[in-house]
């Protein structure tokens, strides 16, 4: 073993930087055929294990951005490169959490969980107790035979977390997956992601337009303008971990989400106080 | 399940009322006794007639089935693809089915496969829209967490469009049955010489109208039945399904 640790800890010395999104811009073509610039000339470096969010106004291509580094859509200027890698397709080390749950309607709890190994014809013996593994994870054991019109909208979403973590990605690309829940719901799930996160570390891109929950669960936020996105900040947040509610009125975060709402909404929004 | 037949059971004895207080002719409307005794008079006779237009609509059916799911995959896999076959679509629904029946009997000879084929021609297309439209409406996000997990179009479609288009497809199902009973008569109608369409047909030329009657009530039951076969096989197989054609008022 001397010689993999070694190896592992020149890489990790040399290589902490896991994705690099280097200048990259993403333009579509809308229906009446003008040029619409979803970004323009973003660069970040994000390193192994971080926890990155990405928070700005409707329409800052937050969601674009995420969709290009998971190779989804192709990019129009710049590349991404994950592991040395220039990122062209989807890559299977990454798993993705959408902003509704798309669970299969056919398919129970578990088959759900499953699907990705499925789909990369990655399904090991091992694999359905791996699964419930995960779904014991964020406590959902005794669903796993159920079908996704039986469970309520937080407990589809925790399917859907199973289910980007189940064939064990090193990164987690999450678009607005609490959007569409309720507070109460929300930070709850919050509380859950950080302690899976923490159990279980990897490199998570977190797409959100709430900017406590950015504050919350980061290490660091970018911030981008509006159409067309462009970096604005990128804000180190210095809250220590583990995180919980209750945390909001230090220092720290009030420093941190005052500087986004300063970045997102000007400095007219100021004057208002 | 009680209600309904409670409905059916009381409109038979309104029925029977009436004609038998207004002392109506039986050429013209006669009597649910009277259809009962001239139907059952010849039980082997009819049952036969029955199995013959049975095999008529369900060979219709199941050949519509067999050509419309590769024919919805295709109209949905390419615009390209789509305009050149959707105007041959419509073109087969623009023409009257009663008009071609003596056409392809002629073309065809005077077998059952006429008959089938007219069968086929009045049941397809509600089918071929019905699975058209539910490959089409599986939404983005479950198309993208296909390619995120790096399946190529076959696996797409086979382990996303296709299971996602269940409900469309049985909702095309239940319209394609019910118009398979139409088609088998009409071709019945133009060229047979068995079947509860030719029963209708020979028994009002005798003016034997009870029989041509219970024949309807006949035929009325085998659509009723097929479509309920239907829906048991959806619930039994695809108990997910929500059933998306179910009235909800």
């Amino acid at each position: 073993m001397p010689a993999y640790a070694g190896m592992s800890l020149e890489i990790g010395a040399k290589a902490a930087v896991v994705i690099e999104i280097e200048n990259v811009s993403k333009h579509f073509i809308s229906r009446d055929s003008d040029r619409v610039v979803a970004l323009s000339d973003v660069s970040i470096s994000i390193q192994r294990n971080e926890f990155v969010c990405l928070v700005g106004p409707s329409g800052c291509g937050k969601s674009t951005l995420l969709r290009l580094v998971g190779g989804l859509i192709p990019m129009s200027r710049g590349r991404v490169v994950i592991d040395g890698r220039t990122v062209q397709e989807p890559r299977a080390e990454t798993g993705i959490v959408f902003q509704t749950p798309t669970l299969l309607p056919w398919a129970t709890v578990l088959d759900n969980v499953l699907f990705p190994l499925k789909m990369m014809k990655r399904l090991t013996p091992e694999s359905p107790k791996q699964a419930m593994r995960l779904i014991e994870l964020v406590g959902l054991s005794g669903f796993e035979r159920k079908y996704p019109r039986e469970l309520s909208g937080g407990m589809q979403m925790r399917v859907g977390i199973c289910r980007s973590l189940v064939h064990n990605p090193d990164i987690l690309l999450m678009d607005e997956p609490f959007s569409a829940l309720d507070a109460l719901t929300r930070e709850e799930l919050t509380l859950e992601l950080m302690r899976i996160w923490r159990e279980q570390p990897k490199t998570v891109l977190f797409v959100t337009h709430s900017i406590p929950e950015s504050v919350m669960l980061a290490d660091r936020v970018v911030v981008l303008s509006p159409r067309p996105g462009r970096i604005a900040e990128i804000i180190n947040v210095n809250v220590p971990r583990p995180r919980q509610f209750g945390m909001e009125a230090r220092d720290e975060f009030q420093h941190a989400a005052g500087r986004i709402r300063q970045l997102i909404f000007g400095a007219g929004r100021k004057s208002l106080h | 399940m009680a209600l309904p037949l409670a409905a059916i059971a009381g409109l038979f004895l309104v029925w029977e009322a009436t004609c038998r207080a207004f002392a109506i002719p039986a050429y013209i409307i006669p009597a649910p006794s009277a259809i009962w005794t001239e139907t059952t008079a010849n039980p082997g006779n009819v049952a036969w007639h029955t199995l013959v237009t049975s095999k008529t609509v369900i060979l219709g059916f199941l050949v519509s089935v067999v050509v419309s799911l590769p024919l919805a995959v295709l109209l949905t896999s390419s615009p390209l693809v789509a305009a050149a076959i959707y105007p041959l679509l419509v073109l087969t629904q623009a023409i009257p089915k009663v008009a071609l029946a003596p056409i392809l009997v002629v073309v065809l000879g005077t077998s059952e496969l006429p008959r089938v084929v007219v069968t086929f021609l009045v049941a397809f297309f509600p089918l071929v829209l019905s699975i058209a439209s539910g490959l089409v409406s599986v939404p983005p996000e479950l198309i993208e967490l296909g390619r995120a997990c790096r399946a190529n179009r076959w696996t797409e479609l086979w382990r996303i469009r296709l299971p996602y288009a269940v409900p469309f497809i049985f909702s095309g199902l239940k319209a394609a049955i019910a118009l398979a009973v139409v088609g088998a008569v009409v071709a019945e109608f133009v060229n047979a010489d068995a079947g509860l369409g030719y029963l209708i047909q020979t028994s009002t030329a005798f003016f034997k109208v009870q029989l041509a009657w219970g024949a309807l009530i006949i035929l009325s039951i085998m659509g009723i039945v097929l479509f309920q076969i239907i829906v048991a096989v959806e619930r039994i197989f695809f108990p997910w399904s929500p059933g998306i054609d179910k009235p909800t008022v």
